[in-house]
C-alpha cells in the first residue's frame, strides 16, 4: 500500500511507460515545437533590435496580441490550481486523477502569460524599476504581486502531492542516473510513514485552501488593469468577476484539452473514464452559462443606458469592424460548446439522422466544397470581382454558411455516440473563442475614438503572429516535458480513492 | 509682478514680458524663496483658427520624433454649419489617470503641476497611454532619429531630448522654457501669428498672458464661458477651453463683468 511499493502495478504501466520510453513521435513534436519557439526568439530579438514598431501597434492601439496572450494564458492558468483546489476541498473523489494535469497546466500557463508582459514592454531592460520603484497604486504592482504569489503558491500545490510518486519513482530501477538523482532530491526522504503522511495531507490542505483566494485576486487585478482606466468597455464594474468567470471556463476548457489530448496519446483509458469527462462537462457547461450571463448583462446594462462612447463601441462590436469577430466568438467560443456539453442528453439529436441531406458525408463535403469556393473567390477574384458562373460572391458566402451549418448539424449525432470526442472538441472550441474574446475586450476599447477622430486600426505582424506561436509552443514543450518527467496521474491518491469510488463512476457510465 | 497684478485689466506687452520674467525668476533660484505655481493653460477655441502651426513648433522646439503631435489640432462642430478646430496638448491633470496608473513613478507632477516623464525610469509597459482619457501620449516605438541639434541637448524630464526609444512622450507644458521665463513654443507662435488663441499663467497668482497682454485668470475664463474638456471624468485638467462662439468675440479685448446668461432687454445696455 506505500507507495515505495516496488511490485509495479500492471494498471498503472500505461501512466509511467511514457517516463521510461519516447517513441519517434515524441521526438517530432519536439523538434517541431522547438523550430516554432526558434522562430519566435528570432521574432523577439528583431523587436528587441529594432523596437516595437516592428509590431503592428501605434498610438492608438498600444496593447494588442501581446496582451491579449497574456490574459489568456493567466485566464487558461485558472484551470488548474483552482478546479484542483476546489474539487479537493469539497471532497470530490473523481478528482483524483485528474489533479495533477490541471495543476501542471496552471504552472506552466503562469510561465507563458507572465513574460507575455515582459515581451509587451518597450524597455524590458527595465524590468527591475518595477521592484525599485514600484508603486503599490499601479494596478500592474498588483498584478506583479498577485501574478507572483500565485506562481509560487500553484509550483508548491503541484509539487507537494507529486512527492509519493517521486518516491516511487525514486525507488523505479531503470532511469538514467541524473533522473535518479532529481527523483530522490525531489522526494526529499519520503518514505510514506503515517507521520509523513498526516504532515504532507495537512500541507496539501491549506494550499487548498490558500489558493482559492490566490487564484481569484488574480484574474480580478488582471480585469483591473483594464477596469481602472476610464475607457468605454474597460471601465466596469463587473470585470473583476467577468474575467475570474471567463478564466475558470477557459481553464476548464484546457484542462479537458490536455486529458483528451494525454488519454489519447498516452493511452490513459483506463484513468481518464468517459465519467470524468462528463462531469468537466457539465463544469463546463456551468461556467459557459455564467459567462453568456456575464456577458448579457455587461453588453445590455451598456447599450441600454446608450452613452455616445459605449454605443459606438456597442456598435462596432455587433455590426461594425469587429463583428465577424465578435459573432465568430459567440457562436464558436458560447453557444457551440454549450449545444456539444448537452448532445450525450438529447435524444432529439438522433432524428437528424433521418434527415438524407444530414448525413455527415454529404454534408460535410458539401460544406468544403463550398468554404474552398469562397475562400478561392476571396483571394482569387476579389470579392469585388468574385463571381462564378454569375453566382455573386455575397451568395456563395451565405450557401458556404448554410453547408457548414448543415454539416455541423450532421455531425451532431455522430458527437452524440461519443461523449468524450464531443466535450474535447467543446473545450477546444472554447479555448479558440476565449483567445477572440480576450481580444475582442483588448482591441476594440482601444480602437474606439477618445477625441473626435476616426478608428484607429491595428493588424498584427509577423513578429507578433510569431512570438504568440511560440507562446503555445512553449506551453506545449513544457507540459510534453513535464510528462515525460513526472506521472501525469497522481498514483498514489487513485490508490488511495475509498473504493466506491470506481463503482459510481461505472453507473454513472452506464447511466449515460 | 504686483504692479502688473495691480492693473487687472488687459496690459500690454511690456507688462507681459515682464510678468514671464517674474514666473521664470522665482523658483527657488538666485536665493529667493519658492514660489508654488500652478500652471494653467487657457485655449481660446473662438480665435483659433486650425492653421496647425503650434503643432508645428512644438515639433521643432522639441525635436520631436515621428512626427508626434504633442499639441493635436482636431476638427470639431457643434452642429454641421458650426465648425471649429480644438488644439489638444497634455491636460496636466490635477488627478491625472496616468499618474496614477504609472508603475515605476516615471511619470508624476512636478512641483508646480505639471506632469512630466522620466525618460530614463519609463519601463515602455504603456499603461498610461490606456489610461489617458485625451489620448495625449504617444510612445516611441523605434529608435527615433537623432539629429546633431539633438545632442548638444541635456536631457531633463522638462525637456526629453535626446529622445529615448521604448518610452512615452507627451507635451511637457514646455517646462524647460517656463522656469527660464519664457512661454511654450504654442503659445509663442500663435501670438505671432496674431491669433492669440494660446494663454499660459499661474492660477495661484489669478494671471495669464498670452504674450501680448495678460489678464485675470478668472475674468478670462468668464468671458469666455471656460470649459475643461471632458471635464466630467474627475480629472481636473489645467487646460481650460473659451467657447468657440461667444458674445463678447467682437471685443474681446475690452473686458466687461461677466454678463447674466440671459440676456433679455435691459434699457442700459448699448
Amino acid at each position: 500500500m506505500t507507495p515505495t511499493d516496488l511490485d509495479v502495478r500492471p494498471e498503472e504501466a500505461p501512466v509511467l511507460r511514457p517516463l521510461q520510453h519516447s517513441g519517434p513521435g515524441f521526438w517530432l513534436l519536439i523538434a517541431t515545437l522547438l523550430g516554432v519557439i526558434g522562430v519566435g526568439v528570432y521574432a523577439y530579438v528583431t523587436q528587441l533590435r529594432i523596437g516595437l514598431g516592428v509590431t503592428g501597434l501605434n498610438n492608438r492601439i498600444s496593447w494588442g496580441i501581446y496582451i491579449t496572450n497574456f490574459v489568456f494564458f493567466i485566464g487558461v492558468s485558472h484551470a488548474g490550481t483552482l478546479i484542483s483546489a476546489i474539487l479537493r476541498v469539497t471532497g470530490a473523489e473523481w478528482r483524483r486523477p485528474i489533479t495533477r494535469m490541471a495543476e501542471a497546466i496552471t504552472v506552466f500557463a503562469l510561465l507563458v502569460g507572465a513574460p507575455m508582459v515582459l515581451v509587451d514592454m518597450g524597455r524590458p531592460e527595465r524590468l527591475f524599476n518595477v521592484f525599485l520603484f514600484g508603486r503599490l497604486q499601479s494596478p500592474i504592482l498588483w498584478d506583479v504581486i498577485s501574478i507572483t504569489t500565485y506562481m509560487m503558491g500553484s509550483l508548491l500545490y503541484l509539487y507537494l502531492p507529486m512527492i509519493p510518486d517521486l518516491a516511487q519513482l525514486r525507488d523505479t530501477p531503470g532511469f538514467s542516473p541524473w533522473r535518479h538523482s532529481l527523483y530522490r532530491q525531489l522526494a526529499v526522504g519520503w518514505r510514506g510513514s503515517p507521520r509523513q503522511h498526516a504532515f504532507l495531507e495537512q500541507g496539501i490542505g491549506a494550499m487548498a485552501i490558500i489558493i482559492i483566494p490566490v487564484a481569484i485576486s488574480v484574474h480580478t487585478v488582471v480585469s483591473w488593469i483594464f477596469g481602472m482606466t476610464l475607457r468605454a468597455g474597460w471601465h466596469s464594474t463587473i470585470f473583476g468577476p467577468y474575467f475570474v468567470i471567463g478564466a475558470i471556463f477557459s481553464g476548464i476548457a484546457a484542462i479537458i484539452t490536455a486529458m483528451g489530448a494525454f488519454r489519447r496519446v498516452y493511452r490513459l483509458e483506463r484513468f481518464l473514464t468517459p465519467d470524468h469527462f462528463q462531469k468537466l462537462g457539465y463544469l463546463l457547461l456551468t461556467l459557459n452559462l455564467l459567462y453568456l450571463y456575464f456577458t448579457v448583462s455587461e453588453y445590455l446594462t451598456i447599450s441600454y443606458g446608450a452613452e455616445i462612447k459605449d454605443v459606438t463601441l456597442i456598435n462596432a462590436l455587433f455590426y461594425g469592424a469587429f463583428s465577424r469577430m465578435f459573432w465568430v466568438m459567440a457562436i464558436v467560443g458560447l453557444i457551440l460548446p454549450a449545444i456539444l456539453t448537452v448532445i450525450p442528453h438529447l435524444p432529439v439529436v438522433d432524428r437528424l439522422r433521418r434527415v438524407p441531406l444530414l448525413r455527415p458525408v454529404p454534408a460535410t463535403a458539401a460544406a468544403l466544397v463550398m468554404a474552398s469556393l469562397a475562400v478561392g473567390v476571396h483571394f482569387g477574384a476579389g470579392p469585388q470581382v468574385g463571381a462564378i458562373g454569375g453566382i455573386s460572391y455575397e451568395t456563395i458566402l451565405v450557401l458556404a454558411a448554410v453547408t457548414a451549418g448543415a454539416a455541423v448539424l450532421a455531425l451532431l449525432p455522430v458527437l452524440r455516440q461519443r461523449p468524450v470526442a464531443s466535450i474535447v472538441i467543446a473545450s477546444l472550441l472554447v479555448n479558440v473563442g476565449m483567445w477572440l474574446k480576450r481580444y475582442i475586450i483588448v482591441v476594440p476599447s482601444m480602437a474606439l475614438p477618445l477625441t473626435r477622430s476616426e478608428w484607429a486600426t491595428y493588424r498584427p505582424t509577423w513578429v507578433e503572429w510569431s512570438i504568440t506561436a511560440a507562446a503555445f509552443a512553449t506551453f506545449i514543450l513544457l507540459y510534453t516535458l513535464f510528462a515525460k518527467l513526472f506521472p501525469l496521474i497522481s498514483l498514489w491518491e487513485v490508490r488511495e480513492a475509498p473504493a466506491s469510488a470506481p463503482e459510481t463512476a461505472h453507473t454513472q457510465e452506464a447511466a449515460a | 509682478m504686483k504692479a502688473v497684478a495691480a492693473t487687472g485689466a488687459a496690459a500690454t506687452l511690456p507688462q507681459a514680458a515682464r510678468l514671464v520674467a517674474a514666473w521664470g525668476a522665482a523658483p527657488g533660484r538666485h536665493g529667493r524663496a519658492h514660489v508654488q505655481r500652478r500652471w494653467v493653460m487657457v485655449i481660446d477655441l473662438a480665435a483659433c483658427d486650425g492653421c496647425k502651426k503650434c503643432t508645428k513648433a512644438c515639433q521643432a522646439e522639441h525635436l520631436v520624433p515621428f512626427e508626434q503631435e504633442w499639441i493635436r489640432v482636431y476638427e470639431a462642430a457643434n452642429n454641421q454649419y458650426d465648425k471649429y478646430s480644438m488644439p489638444v496638448p497634455c491636460q496636466h491633470c490635477e488627478v491625472a489617470p496616468c499618474v496614477k496608473v504609472c508603475p515605476v513613478n516615471a511619470t508624476f507632477h512636478n512641483p508646480d503641476g505639471i506632469v512630466l516623464i522620466d525618460h530614463n525610469r519609463c519601463v515602455g509597459c504603456r499603461f498610461c497611454m490606456a489610461a489617458c482619457p485625451y489620448g495625449a501620449r504617444s510612445f516611441n516605438w523605434t529608435e527615433p532619429k537623432h539629429t546633431p541639434a539633438e545632442s548638444f541637448a541635456q536631457y531633463s524630464p522638462e525637456y526629453p531630448v535626446p529622445h529615448r526609444k521604448g518610452t512615452v512622450e507627451k507635451c511637457m507644458l514646455c517646462a524647460h522654457r517656463v522656469k527660464m521665463g519664457r512661454l511654450p513654443a504654442c503659445l509663442e507662435i500663435c501670438t505671432k501669428e496674431g491669433m492669440r488663441a494660446i494663454w499660459f499663467g499661474d492660477a495661484n497668482e489669478n494671471l495669464v498672458t498670452n504674450g501680448a497682454e495678460v489678464k485675470k485668470l478668472t475674468q478670462l475664463l468668464g468671458e469666455g464661458r471656460a470649459f475643461q474638456y471632458k471635464e466630467e471624468l474627475g480629472t481636473h485638467p489645467r487646460v481650460y477651453y473659451l467657447l468657440p462662439s461667444r458674445r463678447d468675440l467682437t471685443n474681446s479685448s475690452a473686458p466687461r463683468p461677466a454678463a447674466p446668461a440671459e440676456d433679455n432687454s435691459d434699457p442700459n445696455r448699448p
